[in-house]
């Protein structure tokens, strides 16, 4: 038994060795070990950009999904090389800590994942799911539903909404798309990771809301849509701005992105006005300081983080995003963000010339 | 001078836990005075709102010090029908024989098998029964969660609880054979009176180890913040918000859940001096 072990132990060290060395694209400097930590939205997108850029570059790239609001705690407390994160921080919280900037990573669609026996196309609008989650339409067969749905057969069961337990940025996209279109929300409950839902069960993650919605009749949840392509959930259309019925597919959540991006891409795409736009679409992104020389860090490391990132901005990622249920960045995203990256420096200088 | 440095060792070894211990106690206060300043000790624990409105922040303990005695208190109701007749075939009915160990030592091994999987049991398994019977639409809630927490403490009651009837003294039973008693009435008259105490501070410790599970309550309770209005709804246990939210919380949050620690450690402590104090009055 030992002997098997140990012979497995030095194949992986084997592979561990084959896989750092024989790369030329990090410019010859020692393959970094990155840590990150924070949403789990974009987490199926990472891991496998993570597994490519190791591959390309050497570097291993390690990511906790542990949800936005831990991903930016630990970066508040230094103890990581980024974090990930679905809600951009706000002014409060920037004033908070270190400079950092934001960089954009993918875009991606939040979808209204539901289990309904023999309900295979489900027709929803903003302020019908608003209604739900706080908790106001109890039944599936309730009239608002029924009017956007007509010819489907809504059982009288009774409206199981699933939600996040723990600070989540997918929950900020939620409520920030619903205080925008439902003033009762907006008044009730507002925009934030955690929002105190008045009905229904909640779970960690989002593979744990993709987990009950799947195992629960009759619930409806929020969830990152590769959630639940990935555990085929049904998901529901949605009404956007313009009236129309959206499917959320990648060019659906591109056209989202069509308007004014700011200079530090914090921006919220939520209930967008562009024609043929998903609803509640979000770009996703990775915070990092803008000094990148805390917690004993190597410049070595700075420049691992910064090649990763420019990694994922490349069009070899950014062509991945779509086979994983997301959406590629726009054109002007993208060419912010390389901007961006050059503010970054280690020790005051700036890490990319 | 050998035995000098042995028992200088022991003593040493031995302080280290107190210091440990005492150090918990110390990091919980410190770190939950603030919650406790900001809402004061007793409406924290009695307030039953827990709101994250910034700048309006709420936090009061109730639902959760709620959600968790009630899972206990219905896990060790539900727990004693099935640790009880266990204790007494292992202790009296057929003690000492090879079917009385086979069954104690996988009582036993429930003891070992980690949360998680319990939680896993629960989820996919007792969960789609409970919807299936019509008991709860969304399967999760207290009562899931309890009957599993039950499963879980059986091991601890039982096995205490066998040992204590095991110490029944044999003179007293036969001497109530000798008086014509059948089994059942032994059973009645001698053996619950003479380990009751035991067997009761058994029981005492069982909710122990009730009071401070984690994983398997909070995947299966539900996670909502509220004082539970049936066995039925959904909740949250003290352990379960603490799991929950401490990945994010900071500052009056995350003291406020420290300070749901400390009084979860205080309940726990009690429950557990006084389990302790019992097997001491149960010397027999």
């Amino acid at each position: 038994m030992k002997k098997i072990l140990g012979s497995l132990m030095v194949l992986a060290m084997v592979f561990a060795m084959v896989s750092c060395g024989g790369n030329s694209s990090n410019g010859g400097r020692e393959a970094q070990e990155l840590s990150g930590a924070g949403a789990t939205f974009p987490l199926p997108f990472y891991n496998v950009v993570f597994e490519q850029f190791a591959q390309v570059n050497g570097d291993a790239v390690a990511y906790g999904g542990i949800g936005s609001g831990g991903g930016v705690r630990n970066m508040r407390d230094k103890i990581v090389d980024f974090a990930g994160s679905d809600a951009y921080l706000s002014d409060k919280e920037m004033a908070n800590m270190d400079p950092v900037i934001h960089i954009p990573t993918c875009m991606g669609a939040v979808v209204l994942a539901y289990n309904l026996d023999g309900v295979a196309n489900l027709n929803l609008s903003g302020e019908v799911i608003a209604e739900i989650f706080a908790g106001e339409i109890k039944m599936w067969n309730d009239s608002r539903l029924v009017e956007l749905n007509p010819g489907v057969n809504l059982p009288a069961e009774e409206i199981i909404p699933v939600f996040r337990s723990e600070g989540s940025g997918t929950t900020f996209v939620f409520t920030d798309y619903l205080s925008k279109v439902s003033g009762m929300w907006a008044s009730k409950f507002g925009t934030g990771k955690s929002v105190n839902f008045p009905a229904g069960q909640a779970a960690k993650g989002n593979p744990g809301v993709a987990g009950v919605i799947s195992q629960t009749r009759n619930s409806i949840g929020y969830l990152g849509s590769e959630y639940a392509f990935a555990q085929k959930i049904p998901y529901a259309k949605l009404r956007n701005a313009n009236g129309e019925m959206v499917e959320p597919t990648a060019a659906s959540i591109s056209a989202a992105a069509s308007g004014e991006i700011p200079a530090d891409t914090r921006t919220s795409i939520v209930n967008s006005t562009a024609p043929g736009a998903y609803p509640i679409a979000t770009f996703t992104w990775m915070i990092i300081y803008k000094e990148q020389n805390y917690s004993n860090r190597s410049r070595e490391q700075a420049v691992a983080t910064l090649d990763m990132l420019g990694y994922i901005l490349s069009d070899d990622a950014q062509s991945i995003t779509s086979q994983v249920h997301y959406a590629p960045l726009p054109h002007k995203a993208k060419e912010l963000s390389l901007n961006n990256l050059k503010s970054v420096t280690y020790n005051g200088e700036a890490i990319l010339q | 001078m050998n035995d000098k440095v042995y028992k200088a060792l022991l003593l040493l070894t031995a302080l280290f836990m107190p210091v440990i211990c005492g150090g918990v106690v110390y990091a919980l206060v410190t770190d939950a005075y603030d919650a406790f300043e900001h809402f004061g000790f007793f409406r924290f624990l009695t307030s039953s709102e827990w709101s994250y409105t910034q700048g309006a922040e709420k936090y009061g303990a109730l639902p959760f010090i709620t959600g968790t005695l009630m899972t206990t208190l219905l896990a060790l109701i539900f727990c004693i029908p099935f640790s009880l007749p266990v204790a007494l075939f292992v202790g009296e009915y057929f003690k000492g024989t090879r079917l009385a160990a086979v069954l104690g030592t996988v009582t036993d091994l429930l003891a070992g098998i980690p949360s998680i999987i319990y939680g896993l049991w629960g989820f996919y398994t007792l969960r789609p029964i409970i919807m299936a019977l019509d008991i709860s639409p969304q399967g999760s809630g207290v009562l899931t969660a309890s009957l599993v927490l039950a499963i879980m403490i059986v091991p601890y009651a039982a096995s205490l609880s066998a040992e204590f009837i095991k110490m029944v003294p044999n003179d007293l039973k036969e001497g109530a054979y000798s008086l014509g008693a059948t089994r059942a009435e032994v059973v009645k008259s001698v053996i619950f009176p003479v380990a009751g105490s035991g067997i009761f501070s058994s029981y005492v410790l069982a909710i122990g180890r009730a009071l401070g599970e984690t994983m398997t309550v909070t995947m299966l309770i539900g996670n909502t913040n509220n004082i539970p209005d049936s066995i039925t709804s959904t909740g949250n246990s003290m352990a379960s918000i603490i799991a929950n939210q401490f990945g994010e919380a900071d500052d009056l949050r995350l003291s406020s859940l420290i300070a749901i620690g400390l009084v979860l450690f205080m309940i726990t402590a009690v429950i557990n001096m006084a389990g302790k104090m019992m097997i001491k009055r149960a010397r027999i």
